[in-house]
């Protein structure tokens, strides 16, 4: 008889163990990358070729890292270490210019104490950018040589960190996509999973119904605090947020308001019980569903939930958002049956269905779960296959200086 | 949950005045809702894209908009039943431009 490998699986038929990376630290992966961090922005073309071509190699790249505020300097420095000890990198090559606000020292410090082997690369000290690239690429191949002896080993799937997100919305995200996606992050928190929904905006006009499910008076009062600042900030900008909150796709989707566009939103966060408020790319202290503050925008939301230490992001779409992340897989999910036609190449979950069809939500919940799964297994995504995952960026509050 | 094969437009929450449509409707098209098991119909009375949304009551200026059993805006002008419910007739309660 052939032997087979053992798959145990949960009663609702997805498997309960997932094979992963486990690191010195304690945190789990489901990928094996060597990060390749670029500190500022300056730094983000050294970065990006010294990590094209080389198998395990992801390039971060994004717009910060200078003539920022004290204050949003230290935010970035915090999201580069999160990003550099997210269960999903084995090794980390950072790409630093030399000269930039951000402490870089602080940065390999940390990165080095969770134990991830880690390399520097300084484009002033080397002379310059071609010199920096050949140095780089040394350094990233025997980074990824040392990552590619990790092994995937069985691990319970609740010891998963869940990153939820939803993009290029219309009026089939509030009653197909987001709800779907919310049945699963029902059915992973009550496993014992952690979750983290994101997107402050997308809280402005449901706090209330956000609020009622908070843990703790405290998470009650920082939902109110974090959406009350965020609506204070828009308006001390201007005030109006339409074609930005919803944005003129939005709108064209149907949506009206930021208040019809955040009840549908906030369906994607589930039912349970709201264990507290995470600041952009926080650790959550414990297992549960937890919600993050920061923005909508999908460069700057993605890296907070992975530097959260999100090892999958779950992103749900009307009219169809194509990038993925370099630093985790993103499953995309959507209820609207002419996205998924039209952009099957970016769409891994179909739940048109519960639109056109009338079909179960929780079916669609657990089809969304089981892609989740199978994702953090180790199958592609659609954004990993199509590779559109450079557009990334650090999300700061501040003014540039 | 719902029934959308036969009834072309979602209404959401019993309490809601607005229904979504999930295809495109021409105007004068007879549309079926089911709330609460019970059907009624309406009749659009302009084009509404697919996944917007129609008056199922008379919203009076001023007026709640509700979907989701929430209230999504306020009505910028008197909106009739049947009639296209969007960002030219509707305006959010919580951010928009000062007055001046």
């Amino acid at each position: 008889m052939r032997a087979k490998r053992q798959v145990v699986e949960g009663r609702d038929g997805v498997p309960e163990t997932i094979p992963v990376f486990r690191r010195s630290d304690g945190s789990v992966g489901v990928r094996n990358y060597v990060a390749v961090l670029s500190t500022v922005a300056c730094a983000n073309e050294v970065a990006a070729r010294i990590a094209a071509g080389i198998s395990g190699a992801r390039p971060f790249l994004h717009h910060r890292g200078c003539g920022q505020l004290q204050s949003d300097l230290r935010q970035v420095e915090r999201t580069l270490i999160g990003l550099g000890t997210n269960g999903n990198v084995g090794a980390v090559l950072l790409v630093d210019l030399g000269c930039e606000g951000i402490q870089v020292d602080r940065v390999q410090a940390a990165i080095q104490q969770a134990g991830r082997p880690i390399q520097r690369v300084s484009i002033q000290a080397l002379g310059g950018s071609r010199r920096a690239i050949r140095v780089g690429r040394d350094a990233c191949r025997a980074l990824a040589s040392v990552s590619r002896r990790g092994r995937r080993e069985p691990m319970p799937r609740n010891q998963l960190l869940i990153g939820i997100k939803c993009g290029a919305s219309d009026n089939t995200s509030g009653v197909a996509a987001n709800p779907a996606v919310g049945q699963m992050v029902d059915a992973l928190v009550d496993g014992g999973a952690t979750v983290i929904v994101g997107e402050t905006t997308e809280f402005l006009g449901a706090e209330h119904l956000l609020m009622r499910r908070a843990a703790t008076p405290a998470a009650a009062r920082a939902i109110r605090r974090i959406t009350s600042a965020m609506q204070e900030r828009a308006l001390a900008a201007g005030g109006d947020m339409l074609g930005g909150q919803p944005s003129l796709g939005n709108i064209q989707g149907g949506i009206t308001t930021i208040e019809e566009k955040s009840l549908g939103a906030v369906s994607k966060a589930g039912t349970r019980e709201i264990r507290g408020v995470l600041e952009y790319g926080e650790r959550p202290p414990g297992p549960g569903l937890y919600l993050m503050d920061g923005p909508g925008f999908e460069p700057q939301a993605l890296t907070g939930l992975a530097a959260a230490g999100a090892q999958v992001l779950v992103f749900s779409t009307g009219r169809g958002a194509p990038q993925g992340f370099p630093l985790a897989p993103v499953v995309k999910v959507s209820g609207n049956r002419t996205t998924c036609r039209h952009l099957r190449g970016h769409i891994d979950v179909d739940v048109s269905d519960v639109l056109t069809c009338g079909k179960d939500l929780k079916a669609a919940g657990q089809r969304v779960l089981a892609s989740v799964v199978a994702a953090a297994a180790g199958a592609i995504t659609r954004g990993e296959r199509t590779g559109y995952d450079l557009t990334a960026d650090i999300y700061t509050r501040g003014p540039f200086l | 949950m719902r029934d959308t094969r036969r009834a072309h437009a979602l209404v959401i929450h019993p309490r809601d005045n607005v229904a979504v449509v999930l295809y495109d409707l021409a105007p004068g098209t007879e549309v079926e809702t089911v709330v609460r098991g019970r059907r009624s119909h309406i009749t659009v009375r302009e084009r509404i894209p697919a996944y917007h949304k129609f008056a199922l009551l008379r919203i009076r200026r001023g007026g709640r908009v509700v979907k989701y059993g929430e209230a999504i805006g306020e009505a910028t002008a008197n909106i009739c039943p049947g009639a296209h419910v969007h960002v030219h007739n509707v305006q959010s309660r919580r951010v928009r431009p000062r007055e001046g």
